[in-house]
């Protein structure tokens, strides 16, 4: 390293923002790549049960599937509930 | 009982047709019977790469509909033994290639060659998709760029499970990446993903790191695969993707910068 770059090297260079970005991006795209064909009914379903009782919007509920290990798959269902509803 | 091997990317332009070229013809070298058969139906171009394009008489639509046979068809390379190009059709019907007529012709060259090379065309249609389909290993070119990066990994996801081995349940295609259009110094500055960056985000495989060179496009301009200019950095980058396909190891080169002098290495530059 020169000496320049050790006075320039605090900055955060684009390789590593492109790098950060693919990380979450694919990520994001593998996990829906590789869930089952019903999780957006179901997710459709789930969203109608809890409109029954509160406001929210189909961008409120996230519902993913993770397979840990062999044994294991965690139905993760995520929901925010809009401010004034709480 | 030879070996398919599809070479794809997804995205267009990252050197699916240059590195299909440069490895059939390393493989045809190392003295393995190839044939390279270029899917991107339309819009033919590995004739071209391959400095072939006026020997083109018939091709594989011709084949698939048993307008002619493959011995009329295939061309056999007139610089290396062993090299054979199946050429594209310039048809502009897109269901030329059907999956019953591309598994006939791929079994009747099964019998004839060690190693069956096939061209993808950029894209998820049905063109990319007939050109995986039958692969026993697949090699993925990507450009350490977001975008290349992004598409490579949709066509993992593809070759996962749209290919003949996932639907039958047979073991996986073997996936390899190949980095092409590489940079170190542009790596070493942070302004492009390094080789461990992208093997990282795709957790596959490296098969080869191709340097950015002119010599790319000086042979494109010769319809001469860059393989065979053997004292050019690609050239070299090539040979060892070849070997390395046929199972050496052997060590990556063309990753650094080469060393400067003394006052840049101060100051910087």
């Amino acid at each position: 390293m020169s000496l320049l770059d050790y006075f320039r090297s605090s900055k955060k260079t684009t390789a590593n923002t492109a790098k950060e970005r693919l990380q979450i991006i694919v990520a994001h795209e593998r996990r829906r790549r590789n869930s089952p064909d019903y999780l957006p009914q179901l997710e459709r379903d789930i969203l109608e049960v809890i409109r029954k009782y509160v406001d929210i919007s189909p961008e409120d509920i996230a519902v993913s599937l993770e397979q840990r290990g062999d044994e294991l798959s965690v139905l993760e269902l995520n929901v925010t509930f809009p401010e004034d509803k709480r | 009982m030879a070996k398919i091997i599809v070479v794809t990317s997804g995205k267009g332009g990252v050197g699916k047709t240059t590195s299909s070229a440069a490895i059939g013809t390393g493989l045809a070298l190392k003295g393995k019977k190839t044939v390279i058969i270029d899917f991107d139906i339309g819009l033919r171009n590995l004739d071209l790469i391959m400095g072939c394009e006026r020997r083109v008489v018939y091709d594989f639509v011709n084949v698939i509909n048993g307008e002619a046979n493959l011995k009329q068809t295939l061309i056999k390379d007139k610089r290396i033994e062993n090299l054979f190009i199946l050429p594209a059709s310039q048809t502009r019907d897109k269901d030329a290639l059907t999956k019953e007529g591309v598994e006939r012709v791929l079994n009747e060259l099964a019998k004839d060659f060690d190693f069956i090379l096939c061209d993808s065309p950029a894209g998820i249609e049905a063109g990319a998709m007939m050109a995986l389909y039958f692969a026993d290993e697949a090699v993925v070119v990507t450009n350490p760029e977001v975008s290349s990066v992004r598409d490579s990994d949709r066509i993992l996801g593809m070759l996962a499970s749209k290919s003949r081995r996932a639907e039958q349940g047979l073991d996986a295609i073997k996936e390899h990446l190949l980095l092409t259009r590489y940079n170190p110094e542009r790596v070493e500055k942070g302004e492009m993903l390094s080789v461990e960056d992208v093997k990282e985000i795709l957790s596959i495989d490296l098969l080869g790191v191709i340097p950015e060179s002119q010599a790319v496009l000086n042979a494109s301009n010769s319809g001469q695969p860059v393989i065979l200019d053997k004292d050019s950095d690609a050239g070299q980058a090539y040979l060892d993707t070849v070997d390395r396909l046929l199972g050496e190891k052997v060590p990556f080169r063309f990753l650094t910068v080469e060393k400067k002098g003394l006052l840049k290495r101060i100051f910087g530059g």
